[in-house]
């Protein structure tokens, strides 16, 4: 009895020791420290419906010849919301951007981009969440920016600040254009 | 030169800090009155220099001093001087500074109220709260001082992101500062008491007020947080389960626990190991929030830059007070398991730890869902979200029993209730309560409730009518002549309990009866939701210091008459500031109107969002009368006189003291 009493009090430590150890690994697995294996590769396969036609499909054809960002989003997403000031500045500045949209439903997702406003000159629906998985896409918001030969760059999870987009993803984007010439 | 001053403040308040807890700590182990006569002073210091070192990093905000890095990337001379000043803590840097500076406040608030405690008590208190500043202070002087120099100074400033430009945000992280730091006092209590090996009455009656002010803080700090986010994030909604939000939710529900659990600790010498233990979880847990905000492990839209190194420095902290609190805590907790007074099932005890048993419960679902997404990813499951449909499921459930036992609770005898006397307290109310359903009942059928409306109303409504029953009652005995008190406690915990009632009300109703559309329209148009006609008059440009935009004119009619006429606006902050959507919002008891602007759909046409909420207001009204319930319990009579060390008293005289019958 008393022995267990003791061992109760254990507990809360286990609890803490296990909870640093997953953080530690978590911080270790993050994104940013690790970047993604695809950077410098070519585009993995893509072929998805479009939301606003579904009949039709966007392919890996749309990154030829062109620098293009591509941002896998969802309606239902709030790190997307606070992320798309940065995209429609973004797009202000002239980049290219295709949008995925994630695990989402029909309706909402176009009710989303009535709402707030469409970035994209392309928007792919992957309703399930299976076709970006070859992307290493887990979740949302993630972005890639892609050469004109359809190579991924540069990537990163979460919601864009217009920090990085402005010292980081435009100055890319401007880069890529003139050092990767069109084939 | 200013920056320099600042840092240099900023590394004697360490100094300071450090012979807090050296003198704090050794002094109250050795017994040396000498040293521990140093401990308050060093407290104070503290708070001097750490006062200075904040004052010269406003005073270069102020000035706009572009050679500062901090200052370059976060200020910016067109910002109006209010936000100037509160850019401060605007960035990670800065809010660091603002943390500690509260710390330091708190310190030297514990150093002159404790005065009266026993000195080695006192020097412990204090000792372990001079440890946590220097393990702040060492975090921000290695990883994020906000004094480094840019060379060449940059010409202009950075700008603060326009959605926190709000002057309800300005106020907003420090009074969340104020209720996550002070949550250190009550783990300071606890660790100093565990070091002691005693925990009494009197070390209950001196660390609840000290949890209670940091409970207030806390309240307020969400209320203003969640109701920031409804009227300016522009989409609506006032909670998201966003981690943020949750790691402020966590501490906030198990400090919540630690003020009942205190209560029997105080009245009856029970739940000590325990009440110990939720003080430190407490305090641990606004760690953890730190680390999730800082770190960058989870995407949140509050997080600040992600810096890994930052999160690993907080981690390792986070890690080695808890540790070495949980430590003293293993060490200790058996010399307080065998004293505290027994008491039966039907008791005011077995309610209270009910209670405790369901708030810890709330918390943990909370944890788990906020870090469940990491757990997936670190143990390559893939990657996950946890929406607000897992919290809706897991946490309102467990919610339930606990407004259906508040309403029980406080109404039985500690140590051992009789389900007689009971009866005898709660038969009016229940009778009201009987009749409120039934009201309910035909009305929920009537306008076709979904189920969930019909519950929030049943245990809402209960939660009311038993909130002021003591109170009501005390007063009706005296009215006729008995020499009953009614001291603020007990009032505090009605008015607390009462607004638990108005949150539930609230966010019944606006969640489950709230509609909302989304809608293209052209000026001249006009769209009817919810028994109100929104008719679009006109949209106009439309400019500020320093923003340009679009501002429309909506005029609301409500059966047929024009009640009321709101400008939603959309607005581009330059340069590159973003935008923002400004929603307008028709306020009032009964109803929120919104009316918020999106995007131009060409032809004139705009995008616009309606919503008809229902009693939104009372979710944050009810939260700052708890906020308030809180403040009317810390100013008890009690807690002035308890000052002075009283013993604990034995089992059966403290059942027999009048003073036990009577207060919380």
């Amino acid at each position: 009895m008393k022995r267990a009493r003791y061992a109760i009090l254990g507990i809360p430590f286990v609890i803490l020791a296990g909870l640093v150890v997953t953080f530690w690994a978590g911080l270790l697995h993050h994104p940013s420290i690790i970047p993604s294996p695809l950077i410098g590769k070519p585009a993995p396969a893509l072929i998805l419906p479009r939301l606003a036609h579904p009949d039709q499909q966007v392919t890996r054809a749309v990154f030829r010849n062109h620098v293009t960002l591509l941002n896998v989003w969802a309606s239902w997403c709030v790190s997307c919301q606070y992320e798309y000031p940065t995209l429609l500045w973004l797009q202000r500045h002239g980049v290219r951007i295709i949008g995925v949209d994630y695990k989402d439903r029909h309706k909402p997702a176009l009710d989303y981009l009535r709402q707030h406003g469409d970035p994209y000159v392309e928007v792919a629906y992957d309703r399930k969440g299976l076709a970006t998985i070859n992307w290493g896409v887990y979740g949302v918001p993630e972005t890639f920016v892609l050469g004109p030969r359809g190579r991924i760059r540069y990537k990163y999870v979460g919601p864009i600040p217009l920090s990085v987009a402005r010292r980081t993803i435009l100055p890319l984007v401007q880069h890529l254009r003139i050092s990767e010439p069109v084939s | 030169m200013i920056a320099e001053i600042g840092l240099y403040a900023l590394v004697l308040a360490f100094l300071m800090a450090a012979a807090q807890t050296f003198f704090g700590l050794a002094g109250a182990g050795t017994q040396r009155l000498r040293w521990m006569a140093v401990t308050r002073p060093a407290a104070f210091g503290q708070l001097f220099f750490m006062a200075l070192s904040y004052g010269c990093l406003t005073e270069l905000f102020v000035t706009s001093n572009y050679s500062v890095r901090y200052v370059a990337k976060y200020s910016n001379a067109l910002m109006p001087l209010f936000y100037r000043v509160a850019g401060v803590w605007g960035a990670h840097e800065g809010s660091m500074m603002l943390w500690m500076l509260v710390l330091a406040v708190w310190t030297a608030l514990v150093a002159v109220f404790s005065r009266k405690l026993p000195v080695v008590f006192a020097n412990r208190v204090l000792g372990v709260l001079g440890a946590i500043a220097c393990g702040f202070f060492l975090f921000t002087l290695i990883t994020s001082n906000p004094f480094v120099r840019l060379l060449p100074p940059a010409l202009h400033g950075g700008t603060l992101n326009p959605i926190l430009e709000d002057p309800l945000l300005v106020i907003h992280p420090p009074m969340l500062y104020m209720g996550y730091v002070g949550l250190s006092v009550a783990f300071s209590f606890a660790v100093a008491a565990l070091i002691g090996g005693r925990m009494d009455a009197a070390w209950a009656r001196w660390t609840r007020p000290w949890t209670l002010a940091a409970w207030i803080f806390l309240t307020v700090g969400i209320v203003l947080g969640s109701f920031w986010s409804y009227y300016e994030l522009g989409w609506g909604g006032w909670w998201f389960w966003d981690p943020v939000e949750n790691a402020s939710f966590m501490p906030w529900l198990i400090a919540t626990a630690l003020i009942h659990s205190l209560a029997v600790t105080e009245k009856r010498g029970a739940f000590k190991s325990w009440t110990a233990l939720l003080a430190i979880a407490g305090f641990s847990l606004s760690l953890l929030g730190t680390f999730l905000v800082r770190s960058g492990v989870l995407i949140s839209i509050h997080a600040f830059a992600m810096d890994p190194r930052r999160g690993m420095f907080i981690l390792v902290l986070l890690g080695i007070m808890s540790a070495l609190a949980l430590a003293v805590y293993i060490w200790r907790a058996p010399l307080l398991w065998e004293t505290g007074g027994g008491f039966r099932f039907f008791s005011r005890e077995t309610f209270i730890l009910l209670n405790n048993i369901l708030l810890v419960a709330g918390a943990g679902a909370v944890f788990i869902g906020t870090i469940y997404p990491l757990f997936i990813e670190v143990f390559g499951l893939g990657r996950l979200s946890v929406g607000p449909p897992y919290f809706d499921h897991v946490f309102i459930p467990i919610m339930f029993p606990l407004f259906l036992l508040m309403g029980i609770g406080p109404y039985v005898s500690w140590k051992s209730g009789s389900l007689k006397a009971l009866r005898r307290r709660l038969w009016i109310p229940f009778l009201l309560w009987l009749l409120a359903s039934c009201v309910l009942l035909f009305v929920a059928l009537d306008s076709r409730w979904p189920l969930m409306t019909w519950l929030g109303a049943f245990f809402g409504s209960w939660v009311f009518l038993t909130a002021f029953t003591e109170p009501v009652r005390r007063l009706w005995l005296r009215f006729r002549g008995e020499p009953v008190r009614l001291p603020s406690g007990v009032l505090g915990m009605s008015l607390a309990h009462f607004g638990v009632g108005v949150v539930i009300l609230g966010i019944t109703m606006s969640t489950t009866l709230g509609v909302w559309r989304d809608m293209p329209m052209r000026a001249g148009q006009s769209y009817r939701m919810a028994g109100f006609r929104y008719r679009f008059d006109a949209i106009r440009p439309a400019h500020g210091r320093n923003w340009t935009g679009v501002r429309a004119t909506f005029s609301i009619f409500h059966q047929g008459r024009r009640f009321a006429v709101v400008h939603p606006e959309k607005r581009h902050f330059f340069p590159d500031g973003g935008t923002t959507t400004n929603a307008a919002i028709v306020g009032g008891p009964v109803h929120d109107l919104f009316v918020s602007l999106g995007n131009p759909l060409g032809k004139g046409k705009w995008s616009l969002r309606f919503r008809y909420e229902p009693m939104v207001i009372f979710v944050w009204l009810g939260g700052l009368l708890m906020a308030l319930g809180g403040l009317v319990a810390m100013l008890d009579r009690r807690y002035r006189i308890a000052l002075e060390v009283r013993p604990f008293l034995p089992i059966d005289e403290a059942s027999q003291s009048p003073d036990d019958e009577e207060a919380l």
